[in-house]
């Protein structure tokens, strides 16, 4: 005969409320663990997308995520002829902000070379750009689909096939457009005291400059070797892919991570002390209950089960309504929230370590019922 | 009742309560004895704070006293060799309790509240139930034993209560104020009820009670004043 079940189900309807405002609370911590999980992997994903070994940069700079960078056009050709690089290509990273079907569309504009490292990966749905201009592929969380067209600075382009999750460590959702269609972009942004320089004859500069090359090496090719070639150029850098993604973790979205971080712990230390105050209320309506079973002979495991059972159940229920929350959800946020299995399973282990710590406020107050009140006076 | 030539379950010598020390000092019980016998159904009056409930709970293995010798159905209680495990153990075996307005546990229905005394004794699943529902058949309330204790009348809940009471066959029933919730005809009814399973069960039954409609259901009645019997064995009826 499990009491713990029995009085659960005597007070079904409460449990399930208390439960499902736990639940509440649980897909708010889940939320935070997806949008955390979110941050680094749309910050890694931009990094990951060009599938590179080696990423050439501006030298003294950390680009082209963590600080701006900018080299010329032609390095590509430089780094394409060392010896273990197989193939690489120019790609520059901007964001522009657009208008669309009466909307501003904050966007993450990625030009890359066709048939060359650092478009993009599997396209969902359409096709890649096949055009030199006025093609685009997109996020789907632009809300854009292929057939659209979208004006990017002076220019329209048609949206002709779709990615997904790939946004930049902001949140903003990436379009790739072709090398020469970015670098006009850049120009015609550029301020109108650019578009002065540009007209004194300063415009190559501005056109024929990328913010990175990415290359792609050898199978048996020694990255270290190949990159320290690099940096023998005095004005470029090389980091690995490695070092780039290190770079965004620890740099790009380390301030965001910690404060997602820090959140995430208040929240927990916030539900430990709402399961404590819980179970404790629950025990405390069943003091006379817990003195009678004490009475007529019940041990103290029967007590200390009644209550650390009802805990673990309140707990892993509410840890339950909250996973199906934040699924039937998670879509509906601004950001990325990504949950992995490990996610909820790790989740799952604090809360039972939290239900188990926090009934103890009310196993307490269990043990010490004198028996002898259930007879009163 | 010839009480006198039947086994004493109940002996108490020389007890005695007190609670604090120095001038916060409070004696609940002083130098009492007590013998019940088995088939004696006893009562315990006395005006409120005179020792009832503290006499009970010292019988009952809830309290223990300050100096003093208890024996319950042979066993030396409190000789220092009773543990607190033993003495739960002692309660479950020996000791089957009455309330004033029943403590059935609100989450079991009522064979459930029977059977769960007989579960936290060792008994199987099947055998605590079979056990409860006799139990309930013969206090007459089995048609009721699917019921929770909320949907049950007063008097009902009280009887479910006494199987409770019953189920590990104790030798000792301890009641307070078992009929207080009652109204007389209903109090008689469970009066008459637990004199007949005293008589049956070979067991004693000692009540505290203040409802004076009753006492005339007791085979003694001990007036307690001041942590104090009154007489060496309390009046006999």
């Amino acid at each position: 005969m499990n009491l713990a079940y029995r009085d659960v189900r005597h007070n079904l309807f409460r449990f399930v409320l208390t439960c499902l405002g736990l639940g509440l609370l649980m897909s708010v911590v889940l939320a935070m663990i997806g949008i955390y999980n979110g941050l680094v992997a749309d910050a890694l994903n931009l990094v990951k997308a060009p599938q590179a070994d080696l990423w050439v940069v501006e030298s003294g700079t950390k680009g082209p995520f963590a600080e701006a960078s900018r080299i010329p056009e032609d390095t590509r050709e430089a780094v394409e002829r060392l010896h273990g690089v197989s193939e690489a290509g120019n790609i520059t990273y901007q964001t522009v902000e657009a208008p669309f079907a009466g909307k501003t569309l904050r966007l993450y504009v990625i030009g890359y070379e066709r048939d060359r490292p650092g478009g993009p990966g599997d396209v969902v749905e359409g096709r890649k750009i096949v055009q030199s201009h006025f093609e685009l592929v997109a996020d789907r969380d632009t809300g854009l689909i292929p057939g659209d067209t979208i004006r990017l600075g002076r220019n329209r382009f048609k949206v002709v096939g779709l990615v997904e999750d790939t946004m930049n460590s902001g949140g903003d959702p990436v379009v790739f457009v072709t090398l020469a269609d970015a670098q006009t972009l850049q120009s015609q942004l550029a301020p109108p005291a650019a578009r002065v320089q540009a007209a004194r004859g300063a415009s190559a500069e501005i056109a024929k400059t990328v913010a990175a090359v990415v290359a792609r090496l050898d199978a048996n090719a020694d990255i270290d070797a190949v990159a320290r070639t690099v940096r023998q150029w005095k004005h470029l850098s090389a980091m690995t892919q490695a070092d780039q993604e290190q770079l965004l973790i620890k740099s790009v979205v380390d301030r965001a991570r910690r404060q997602i971080g820090l959140f995430l712990g208040i929240l927990l230390t916030v539900s430990a002390v709402v399961i404590a105050l819980i179970i404790y209320t629950m025990t405390m309506e069943k003091l006379k209950q817990i003195a009678t079973l004490k009475l007529i002979g019940a041990p103290d495991r029967t007590i200390v089960g009644l209550i650390v059972q009802q805990a673990i159940a309140l707990g892993m229920v509410g840890w339950a309504f909250g996973l199906v929350l934040i699924t039937l959800t998670k879509d509906g946020f601004p950001r990325r929230v990504l949950l992995e299995p490990y996610n909820a399973a790790v989740l799952a282990g604090i809360i039972l370590v939290v239900c188990i710590a926090a009934s103890g406020l009310g196993v307490r107050a269990a043990l010490k019922v004198d028996p002898a009140t259930a007879i009163g006076g | 009742m010839s009480g006198q030539t039947r086994d004493a379950i109940v002996e108490i010598r020389g007890l005695s309560k007190h609670y604090g020390e120095g001038h916060t000092r409070v004696d609940a019980l002083r130098d009492l004895d007590l013998t019940v016998r088995a088939g004696e159904v006893v009562a315990l009056l006395g005006p409120s704070g005179s020792g009832k409930t503290t006499l009970l709970n010292i019988i009952g293995c809830i309290v223990e006293p300050t100096v003093g010798n208890i024996r319950l159905d042979g066993e030396e209680v409190y000789d220092n060799r009773w543990l607190r495990g033993d003495l739960r153990r002692l309660r479950l075996d020996k000791i089957g309790f009455i309330f004033q307005f029943h403590n059935l546990l609100p989450f079991l229905n009522a064979r459930d509240n029977v059977a769960v005394v007989l579960r936290l004794a060792g008994k199987s699943g099947p055998e605590a139930q079979r056990r409860a529902t006799e139990l309930l058949d013969y206090l007459e309330v089995g048609s009721r034993k699917d019921s929770m204790p909320a949907l049950l009348s007063g008097g009902e809940a009280q009887r479910v209560a006494i199987a409770r009471a019953l189920a590990n066959s104790p030798r000792i029933i301890l009641a307070d104020e078992p009929t207080a919730a009652l109204d007389s005809k209903r109090a008689g009814i469970v009066m008459d009820l637990l004199r007949k399973l005293a008589a049956e069960h070979d067991a004693c039954i000692i009540a505290v009670t203040h409802d004076e409609k009753i006492y005339d259901r007791f085979d003694r009645l001990f007036h307690l004043r001041d942590g104090r019997l009154d007489g060496a064995e309390g009046d006999q009826k």
